[in-house]
């Protein structure tokens, strides 16, 4: 039970302004994932939710009480560190109870609430272990666990997952998000990777140079960017970028010629916009489609990288590189030239300030959130 | 094994030629009876100052100064004699009281300030750690005068106590310095997961950072313990004979009426063993500190 | 919200200053009240001997001094002596730390062997040094050198400025072999063998892959023995005496026998004075180097 908001929040060192007045809102039970290319300031601003870093100005609130005097034991908070932070020279079971040991909890009340958090985390074959002799999966249950112990208000993850490898990480995620469900507790995730925050969010913020980019569902960012970086950084592969000139735009669209000379009309809001304006088109490799017949865009494959169920395209334009994820089957091979094409409600359209020009219309999804897609399977089994 | 068999000849074909006549097994073997003879050669010529006055407190004062020679009936009445000149213990218990002592109390001022400079780092903080440095570099023969002076006013001149305190206020930068590096190898997450847990800093400091950090403190303690033990400029100067440590009562061997080689010897024997034996076993982490982070 | 930031910057302030004050506020006393005593007493009349003579002096004990030949004397071998033993000491102890890499049987005993010297008090090696090494008629060196059929040389008397270079190095030899020891098993093997693969041999190796990699280690040798080196006392004090003459008398010296044989405590400060200054020259380059690898 806990909710957080973030009130014009700032943090300097010296001259270097880390986070540059950040405003959010965080509901009970939402899980939220603070994403961002490395330096962005995600982890310094869980850490300042944390109480680990103070912030320089603005107001941080927890449940709707200011926050910033406030120690981080006492802020009802835990935190699962990056590196785990597990005390080496203490077992797991006194790890997990080490801030039970702090409030002078006494044995056999921490014992009990110690073996509690370790039936969720089938940690219970572990407990007398020292954290030497965990494999790292096994460590980050125990960081976990030691967070589950206090019975937070909110958990905080600072990158939990970049420790382990490929195929661990995919199980945890979803172990996360079984916790999630099992704990009903508000989560605040931060990751520099983009497949974790849309797999895991509620709500993503996404994070450039200490300034919140936007804020939204998985979905929306996807399908409705509001800026050339967030749809660059949402989406695997990259988003691809082409420049292209504005030659109409009314009420319905805006109509732009394409590199090959063709002209396409994109549904987003640009009115205003005179002819010959030059703008940026996104579109994303999955939303190419090949099309020797009619596709108004051409290049050379320069790389060809085939992963059976699908194959990936390097193409290479006059002015530009593009990727494509084609079908696993087709037959091209390196070098040879192809045609291909797009559908215009999948494209976006960017200013040369990088700003979106707003979509007409919204996608279907866009609003859609986890507890949602739960109510929308329960209606249509009812 | 028949691929193992047919792959081997290429392998070998591919190698570069050796030089006719001269096995590569023998040249390899020369080359590492070569460097073992080299090796314990050195070793043994930089020990054998040691090894020889060992050797010599077990010698008759006749032999000690005879020629030298490796073989004599070894006796132990040097070492009798140094313990029954009550003076040899005496000064031995003033170097430990005051070694164990000063590196107390220097592990003491030392911990904190080291902790707030390994954790709470200011833009003050380099310039901290360099001044305190520097403090070292000034000769102790640049303020010997007051100090003698002083400790002559206040009663502290060759007394324990004294010493005790020179030796803390000597070795603090070094420990500091020592403490720092050891404490910034922590990872800091450990104690902010502490912090989280609700550690106060004295629980932190207790529970967290003494524990993980235990190697690293008992190595600069135990050089604080090695550079008093064997300090000789102020226990030299400050002290006579009360308080006169291990260094001053050897140094007493200097002069011309003190030509007994053989107790010499054993009572120099008996000053280093156990400092000698302590460094041996923990050169490897002592090192590390004394590197100042810049060997990890 | 600016008083929360000010509010905070206080607390975080006041944490770091009072954990850090008792060492910080002792090294302070240690350093700045002895220094303006020995500054105030070297502008003073101040002989222990002539009480009554007492007074202002201004800058005449700095006259005497600068006059003294002694002093110029006494700062030539200072820095004689410091460098010498630094390069000794390093060039030496790199060959050694690259010896003692290298696998050979016995190679953890012959490391324990080698560094030996480095717990043994000075006092100690070098009375070892004087009575049983170089003794003129009993001493090994010269024994050594009979049996060669060599004129046995009066190492004290003919080369003492040399002798006492060879004792320092002897001590400060396995130090330094310590830590570039430590410094070099920290260097990557992989680099040595994509050097290898590269085509460089074992000189190659030295000179581009470990010797640069040494680099911050051997500046820290360089810093940690200058510290002590400068003030080399009990080594002189116990073997020549500052003699014959002064071919021997390094600065720390020849304070001591100025303060404490000839009990003149003006002209013993100014030369405490002209010591500080000497070492702080030397520190400024030294703290810089320093600074350099905490940077890092």
């Amino acid at each position: 039970m806990a909710t957080l908001q973030l009130d014009r929040v700032t943090k300097s060192f010296g001259d270097t302004h880390v986070i540059q007045g950040v405003d959010l809102e965080v509901d009970d039970k939402e899980f939220v994932v603070f994403v961002g290319p490395s330096g962005c300031g995600k982890s310094t601003l869980l850490r300042m939710i944390a109480g680990l870093e103070s912030a320089t100005s603005g107001d941080i609130l927890i449940d709707g009480q200011r926050m910033n005097d406030i120690g981080p034991a006492d802020r009802g908070l835990a935190m699962v560190f990056q590196s785990y932070a597990l005390y080496p020279h203490m077992t797991v079971e006194d790890n997990m109870g080490f801030s039970l040991r702090l409030a002078g909890v006494d044995k056999p009340a921490r014992r009990e609430k110690v073996r509690e958090a370790a039936r969720i985390l089938q940690l219970e074959p572990l407990l007398d272990r020292k954290p030497k002799a965990l494999s790292g999966g096994q460590r980050q249950r125990v960081a976990i666990g030691r967070a589950i112990v206090r019975n937070p208000g909110i958990f905080l993850f600072d990158e939990p997952l970049s420790n382990l490898d490929a195929a661990l990480r995919v199980q945890m995620r979803i172990e996360l998000a079984r916790l999630h469900e099992e704990l009903d507790a508000t989560m605040i995730y931060v990751t520099h990777d983009q497949i974790e925050a849309m797999t895991m969010a509620d709500k993503i913020v996404v994070l450039q140079g200490g300034v919140v980019e936007q804020v939204g569902s998985p979905m929306e960012l996807y399908h409705h960017p509001c800026n050339r970086f967030v749809a660059g950084f949402i989406g695997s592969p990259k988003m691809n970028f082409l420049p292209v000139q504005v030659v109409e735009a009314d009420a319905d669209g805006v109509g732009v010629r394409l590199p090959g000379g063709d002209v396409t009309r994109v549904p987003v809001a640009g009115e205003k916009l005179s002819p010959g304006t030059p703008l940026e088109l996104g579109i994303r490799p999955e939303h190419l489609v090949l099309d020797e017949a009619q596709g108004p865009l051409s290049g050379e494959i320069q790389v060809l990288e085939r992963l059976g169920g699908q194959t990936s395209l390097y193409v290479r334009m006059d002015d530009a590189m593009v990727t494509l994820m084609a079908d696993g089957d087709i037959a091209h091979c390196v070098h040879d030239t192809v045609r291909f094409g797009f559908e215009s409600h999948r494209a976006h359209l960017f200013d040369a300030e990088g700003l979106a020009l707003p979509s007409l219309e919204k996608h279907p999804l866009a609003g859609l959130r986890r507890q949602d897609n739960r109510v929308a399977s329960d209606a249509n089994g009812a | 094994m028949t691929t193992a068999k047919t792959k081997f000849p290429a392998t070998a074909e591919r190698m570069p030629p050796q030089a006719a006549g001269v096995s590569p097994l023998r040249s390899a073997f020369a080359r590492r009876l070569g460097l073992t003879a080299l090796g314990w050669a050195i070793a043994c010529l930089i020990f054998f100052p040691i090894f020889w006055m060992v050797l010599t407190g077990f010698k008759t004062e006749s032999a000690a100064i005879a020629d030298p020679s490796l073989i004599f009936s070894p006796t132990l009445e040097s070492y009798i004699a140094v313990q029954e000149r009550a003076g040899y213990f005496k000064f031995a218990m003033n170097s430990v009281v005051v070694a164990f002592g000063s590196t107390l109390a220097a592990l003491l001022i030392a911990i904190p300030s080291a902790y707030s400079m390994a954790f709470l780092p200011t833009r003050r903080t380099k310039g901290t750690l360099l001044w305190m440095l520097s403090t070292k570099m000034l000769p102790p023969v640049g303020v010997l005068v007051p100090i003698y002076l002083l400790f002559r006013d206040v009663g502290l001149l060759d007394t324990r106590t004294g010493l005790t305190i020179v030796y803390t206020l000597m070795n603090l930068p070094i420990v500091v310095w020592m403490l720092y590096t050891f404490f910034k190898d922590l990872p800091k997450d450990i104690l902010e997961a502490g912090r989280m847990d609700g550690a106060s800093t004295l629980q932190e400091v207790c529970f967290l950072l003494l524990p993980l950090t235990l190697p690293g403190i008992a190595s600069t303690g135990l050089l604080s313990v090695i550079l008093s033990w064997n300090e000789a400029f102020w226990s030299l100067n400050l002290t006579s004979s009360k308080a006169a440590p291990l260094t001053a009562y050897i140094a007493s061997f200097s002069s011309p009426e003190g030509l007994f080689w053989a107790k010499l010897s054993a009572a120099s024997t008996m000053a280093i063993a156990p400092i000698l034996v302590f460094g041996w076993l923990t050169q490897k982490q002592m090192v590390r500190g004394l590197t100042f982070g810049a060997v990890k | 919200m600016t008083k929360t930031r000010a509010a905070g910057r206080t607390v975080g302030g006041l944490r770091t200053l009072s954990l850090q004050a008792p060492a910080v506020t002792l090294l302070l006393l240690w350093m700045i009240v002895p220094l303006a005593m020995t500054v105030w007493f070297s502008l003073q009349r101040y002989n222990l001997l002539m009480p009554e003579m007492t007074g202002f002096a201004g800058l005449e004990n700095y006259r005497y001094l600068f006059t003294d030949p002694a002093l110029w004397t006494a700062m030539g071998n200072t820095l004689l002596l410091v460098g010498s033993v630094l390069a000794i000491t390093v060039v030496g102890g790199t060959l050694l730390a690259v010896l003692f890499q290298q696998e050979f049987p016995g190679r953890g005993v012959a490391r324990v062997l080698a560094i030996s010297p480095f717990f043994v008090m000075p006092t100690v090696s070098a009375l070892v040094w004087k009575n049983m090494m170089m003794h003129p008629s009993n001493g090994v060196l010269s024994w050594l050198a009979e049996s060669f059929g060599l004129p046995a040389v009066d190492w004290f008397s003919s080369l003492p400025l040399t002798s006492i270079i060879i004792i320092v190095s002897w001590q400060w030899l396995p130090f330094a072999l310590l830590i570039l020891l430590t410094a070099i098993q920290s260097l990557d093997d992989d680099q040595v063998e994509a050097a290898r693969m590269d085509g460089a041999g074992p000189v190659a190796i030295f000179f581009f892959i470990t010797l640069p990699h040494l680099k911050r280690a051997i500046s820290v040798v360089i810093m940690i023995e200058m510290i002590f080196l400068l003030t080399i006392f009990a080594e002189i004090f116990v073997t020549t005496s500052g003699g014959p003459g002064l071919a021997t008398t390094n600065l720390a010296f020849l304070i001591y026998i100025q303060a404490l044989l000839d009990f003149d405590v003006g002209m013993a400060s100014a030369g405490g004075v002209v010591a500080v200054i000497l070492a702080n020259i030397v520190a400024i380059f030294l703290v810089r180097m320093v600074a350099k690898n905490l940077e890092s």
